[in-house]
């Protein structure tokens, strides 16, 4: 399977100094899916996001071990570059963070740009927006500032700033935690559209979401990987007791 | 009916210790105005100092002199002042940082009158001469603690959302720092320059040994240099009436200047917190 797979996590453990907040978990990500990660507050999810595009590595005292394969290479071997990586595997916050002091089209730009690649701004930009479905919103506004957008907009601008350096897997960090039930309904069917080229992974506190939004779902407790299988089949008929007890509410 | 009395008693109290506090700078102000003002006017601002018993002459070499010297100042003080602080903000509790932090506090706190006397020591006796350039070193010393200070505060109130923003970019480090920090925390860092400014501009002890003064026009580093607080201290401390009506002068053009850069300071403030709010 990991012939074929987008993302081959293998024994992966992070932590911070002497806690550990994953612990060996291992799983494949198949390409051009969503996949989403579940568990209850301090399970481990965002640090297993984190390790992924390898910014768990930024916090005090960050550790990891074991593998994961994006594209074929691991991202932890030797020489490998994190600031590379990161152009391939793009990420969204769950607080939209888009750059205050920068217009609309200047924030989507930003990536472009700061990665060196200048050429046809406009097109990348007009495309990133309209993948974010955020272009008819925008396209008369392209110079005003960031912020005098909606949460839910500031969102999908965040969304198209991510989408416009090209990468093959966007992973999101609870991307609707912050937002209303209509701008979640947004960002849920953005999720459906960005899976037809993209590999979604997407942290959510919320199973209705997951239910949702992802063709595959893994349930995470305590740090380890306790379920992963296709959704439909994790939240009607949980193999594991303890899945079965989260999804119907029993703790968590 | 105690409570009531005592609310309106400490009322009472906080509003008598305004009155109290305002009172001297209303004074002053009136003063520099009723005594200042005469004097004011385009010869006065454009023109050179006259020989004692001579009608008229002006602060410009004074005026001119001091924006020399604060260029210069600038020139030394912005890079080191503003490089402490982007270092400071990066490094965060790093031993190393820590010191220079401790440093900057120690220099802060060194009067200005000792940061002219290093400056006549380090420079002048091994130059053999006063000159602007010395001048500016004391008042870039003056200038460091508050640039590096200001820097930090400003890039550390850029939120960690930002530089992660960027970083997941794919942008290296130095980059996240420079174009998209940086950015974020200018108007930050322009409100210390304008206080560094405006608190170089009135400093007078550190230039007494170091910039001296003259007479003249002069834009050469390398010469004494007239600015506009030694000569309202040479006017003031004079025993001629017609100088000392002039140094009034030349203190109220001084506080109008220190004044202004404080207003530009307040307003870049603003218009940072303005473009940060969320709409």
């Amino acid at each position: 399977m990991s012939g074929q797979a987008a993302i081959s996590i293998g024994a992966l453990s992070a932590g911070f100094g002497r806690t550990t907040a994953i612990r060996g978990v291992t799983l494949d990500v198949p390409p051009r899916s969503v996949t989403a990660i579940i568990g209850p507050s301090g399970c481990g999810k965002s640090t297993l996001l984190r390790c992924l595009n390898r910014m768990h590595e930024l916090g005090e005292g960050a550790w990891a071990s074991g593998s994961v394969r994006i594209g074929g290479a691991d991202v932890y071997a030797p020489g490998e570059d994190p600031v590379e990586l990161r152009r391939r595997v793009g990420m969204v916050f769950q607080r939209p963070n888009p750059f205050p002091t920068l217009s609309i089209f200047d924030n989507v730009a930003a990536g472009p740009r700061l990665t060196g690649r200048r050429a046809d701004l406009e097109t990348v930009v007009e495309g990133s927006l309209r993948r974010a479905a955020l272009w008819d919103e925008v396209k008369d506004r392209l110079r005003a500032s960031a912020l005098a957008l909606s949460g839910g907009q500031q969102q999908r601008l965040c969304i198209a700033r991510a989408l416009a350096v090209d990468p093959q897997v966007l992973l999101m960090d609870e991307p609707a935690s912050a937002l209303d039930p209509i701008a979640t309904a947004r960002i849920e069917e953005l999720l459906h559209e960005l899976r037809a080229d993209l590999t979604v992974v997407v942290v959510t506190h919320s199973m209705q979401q997951a239910a949702r939004i992802s063709d595959q779902t893994a349930f995470l407790y305590m740090g380890e990987l306790v379920e992963y299988a296709p959704t439909q089949a994790l939240f009607t008929n949980p193999r594991v007791r303890r899945t079965e007890d989260y999804i119907t509410g029993k703790f968590g | 009916m105690r409570r009531r009395l005592a609310d309106r008693t400490f009322t009472l109290a906080c509003g008598l210790a305004v009155a109290v506090a305002l009172v001297p700078l209303a004074s002053l102000l009136w003063l520099l105005l009723a005594r200042g003002l005469p004097v004011l006017g385009w010869g006065f601002l454009t023109g050179l100092p006259k020989p004692v018993g001579e009608a008229g002459g002006g602060i410009g070499n004074g005026l001119l002199g001091s924006a020399l010297i604060l260029a210069l100042a600038s020139a030394l003080g912005l890079p080191v002042g503003i490089g402490a602080g982007l270092y400071l903000a990066e490094a965060g509790e790093r031993p190393l940082a820590k010191a220079v932090r401790f440093v900057a506090e120690v220099l802060g706190g060194v009067p200005s009158i000792v940061l002219g006397l290093a400056v006549y020591a380090l420079l002048v006796r091994p130059m053999h001469r006063f000159s602007a350039l010395a001048g500016a070193v004391a008042l870039a010393l003056v200038m460091l603690p508050t640039l590096a200070r200001a820097t930090e505060e400003a890039l550390r109130l850029v939120p960690r959302d930002l530089r992660e923003a960027s970083l997941a970019l794919g942008a290296s480090e130095w980059r996240s720092g420079l174009l998209v920090v940086a950015r974020t925390a200018a108007g930050g860092i322009a409100t210390g320059v304008c206080l560094a400014l405006a608190r170089a501009a009135g400093e007078t002890a550190p230039l007494l040994f170091t910039a001296l003064g003259n007479q003249f026009w002069n834009l050469r580093p390398d010469q004494p240099t007239a600015s506009l607080p030694v000569q309202i201290f040479t006017y003031a401390i004079s025993p001629y009436p017609d100088w000392q009506r002039q140094a009034w002068g030349a203190a109220l053009v001084l506080l109008l200047l220190v004044g202004l850069l404080n207003l530009i300071a307040r307003f870049a403030t603003r218009s940072r917190l303005g473009a940060g709010a969320a709409r």
